[in-house]
């Protein structure tokens, strides 16, 4: 949703596919849900985004992630990096504050390409049914700032890596 | 496995609880939502709710009156309260009839992550013992100093660790950030408690003034030393040292205070009797030391020397929940010491609070309400009472751009233009000392400008 170039989500693609031997489909563009702009704040309401996604995801998707440019947020909280629906079809993962410029660097796309993965692996872990770890390392660990993200490795901790194998064993490829 | 914890969202509004309900799953919580207070209390059977959220503004009861109710019938179910800008003077009253804690939304994630973290580990330990609610509060207090940021909490916990020890310790911050009463606080922590306290500032004094009076003199030293006099590394004693505005010394005296530090003795100017330095030296500093050391103007040498415990104080604008305690805090003292009763600010004046970016930090957030109270007839704060600088008609979006130093030069200009270039008052309104005052005048080069009468 929102302008992500083609190249990032090919590589993500082949990254995803690579780190939970599923199979990994690149669906069309999604407008940005219109309703869920909050006007006052500027960003944008992930809950709704979420239901959006929902809705337009396809009969035979597995799960299904969306990754979006826009800054995201809840009514209770300041920002977040992204949702998932525990244990459900759907997540959302925003790249607005993953990107160097947000916090007055300059770009770097390698890094940017990192953190996305790292989220993306995250939510991805929340649909098919994890929880946040508590191994900093872990790329189900909660990251509230680009620091905690950073620190994380990108793939899941021995007991987490365990955890999703078992869900993800009527799909493998 | 641990047992799951339970918490109960209760908010009229229906994304609120979807979305903040998600969001503490992902966390492993197990989390039941509630679409009014009635509803709650329906629920409230059902099972040991470690936790309840609770929306402040709902249609039928509001969140505080269900808090009472939950704490009667479940005492051991903590209650945060859920509150926007407009409503947090009603929360703090909350506090004071019990709840835990409240929540200004839009709240940072990573306070809530703790919060919720922190409350689940103290009910552990209540489990395990029987605490009282008002321990829970404590962590939010260090002697005379409040505080709900986690950072500043952080603060506190490190300040009661490190004040066993005989560390140096350098304190950094903005100007009112509360560096001096942390030091204090790191000296009545420390087993020298009952030992004297002293400070130095700094940035008042000439180079031979500070230097006799960090060192003291022997009779004779220069003209006018008709008398020996201890300095005051020596009327510490063993107790605590504290340097002010550290920052501000000259090369020459940085380097007899570091030999000071090295060798833990001098000697009184004009002396020759090495005098053993037994007290604990704390030193402070507004000044950005780094870039000081940049430009040569500080010794790096030093700079290790004294920050060997280094505690950088966030500045309010950055800890924003900290604003309805300190007025709290203040209002209490304030009260006391003027013998009155002023109970609380008004909604609207407390979102004027909340909203001003204070340059002068918690000093000048003290100074406004201590003027307010002084001014306000009645027993609320009232928007007229308080004399924030006026921005008038200038949104913040005009603002967009402007670099924080630009901001504080228009700032502290129009702060000088309203008081006639009154440095006293001036330095008061704007919540720091007249040096630094006088400093930042000659920064941005702030000259008189001529009022045209009409
Ligand atoms: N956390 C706090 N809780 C309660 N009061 C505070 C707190 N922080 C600061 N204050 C108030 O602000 C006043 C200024 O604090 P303090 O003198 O310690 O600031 P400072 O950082 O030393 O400022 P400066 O750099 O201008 O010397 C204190 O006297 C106190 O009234
Ligand atoms: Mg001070
Ligand atoms: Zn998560
Ligand atoms: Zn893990």
């Amino acid at each position: 949703m929102g302008v992500i170039p083609d190249a990032m989500l090919r590589k993500l693609q082949d990254r995803l596919r690579d780190y939970l031997s599923l199979p990994v489909r690149i669906s069309r563009n999604m407008p940005v849900p219109e309703g869920s702009y909050e006007r006052n704040r500027n960003q944008y309401n992930s809950t709704r985004i979420l239901r959006e996604i929902l809705r337009e995801a396809p009969a035979d998707a597995i799960k299904i992630v969306g990754i979006i440019d826009k800054d995201m947020c809840i009514p209770i909280l300041t920002f977040v990096f992204g949702e998932a629906q525990l244990g459900g079809v759907a997540s959302i993962v925003s790249i607005a504050r993953l990107r160097q410029e947000f916090h007055g660097l300059s770009p770097d796309d390698g890094i940017l390409f990192e953190r996305l993965c790292k989220e993306a692996l995250h939510e991805l872990g929340h649909n098919f049914g994890l929880i946040h770890c508590p191994d900093r390392e872990c790329v189900m660990y909660l990251s509230n700032t680009v620091r905690d993200v950073d620190r994380k490795r990108i793939t899941y901790c021995d007991s987490c890596d365990s955890a999703l194998y078992a869900k993800t064993e009527p799909w493998r490829v | 496995m641990e047992p799951k914890v339970n918490i109960l969202i209760v908010d009229d509004e229906e994304i609120v609880r979807e979305s903040l309900a998600s969001w503490l799953e992902e966390d492993g919580y197990e989390v039941k939502v509630a679409e009014n207070a009635a509803r709650a209390l329906e629920r409230l059977p059902e099972k040991e709710w470690n936790l309840a959220m609770v929306d402040l503004k709902m249609p039928g009861m509001d969140g505080i009156e269900l808090m009472d109710e939950i704490r009667k019938i479940k005492p051991e179910t903590i209650v945060i309260i859920m509150t926007a800008y407009a409503t947090v003077d009603t929360a703090v009253q909350a506090m004071k009839k019990g709840a835990y804690d409240y929540i200004v939304k839009p709240f940072n994630p990573e306070d809530l992550s703790l919060t919720i973290r922190k409350i689940i580990e103290h009910q552990k330990l209540l489990k395990e013992n029987i605490y009282l609610r008002k321990e829970l509060k404590k962590q939010y207090r260090l002697h005379d100093m409040v505080s709900k940021n986690h950072k500043m909490i952080e603060i506190f916990e490190l300040v009661k660790t490190v004040a066993k020890s005989n560390s140096t310790v350098l304190v950094q911050g903005e100007s009112g950030t509360g560096k001096e009463l942390l030091s204090r606080a790191i000296h009545m922590e420390s087993p020298r408690k009952d030992e004297p306290f002293v400070t130095v500032s700094c940035a008042s004094l000439t180079e031979s003034l500070l230097e006799s009076e960090l060192f003291g003199y022997e009779k004779g030293a220069f003209t006018g030393a008709d008398q020996a006099r201890s300095g005051k590394i020596e009327l510490a004693k063993d107790g605590t040292l504290f340097l002010d505005e550290i920052g501000d010394i000259s090369l020459k005296l940085q380097m007899d205070l570091l030999r000071v530090l090295e060798e833990k003795e001098f000697r009184r100017v004009g002396g020759t009797q090495l005098i053993p330095v037994n007290s604990r030296i704390i030193a402070a500093t507004n000044r950005d030391l780094t870039k000081a050391i940049e430009e040569g103007k500080f010794r790096e040498d030093l700079y290790y020397r004294l920050n060997v415990i280094s505690v950088l104080l966030p500045p309010l604008r950055e800890r924003k929940e900290d604003v309805p305690l300190l007025v709290e805090h203040f209002l209490e003292r304030f009260n006391i010491e003027m013998g009155k009763n002023v109970e609380g600010v008004a909604e609207s004046a407390m979102r004027m609070l909340m909203d001003y970016s204070w340059p002068g930090n918690a000093r000048e957030l003290r100074n406004m309400i201590e003027r307010a109270m002084v001014v306000t007839k009645g027993r609320m704060i009232l928007d007229a009472d308080l004399s924030l600088p006026q921005t008038p008609g200038v949104p913040l979006s005009n603002n967009r751009g402007k670099s924080l130093s630009e901001m504080e030069k228009e700032h502290i200009r129009r702060v000088l233009l309203d008081n006639r270039w009154n440095i006293i008052r001036s330095a008061q309104v704007l919540g720091i000392d007249r040096v630094t005052l006088y400093n930042k005048i000659r920064k941005y080069e702030l000259k008189k400008e001529p009022v045209l009468n009409s």
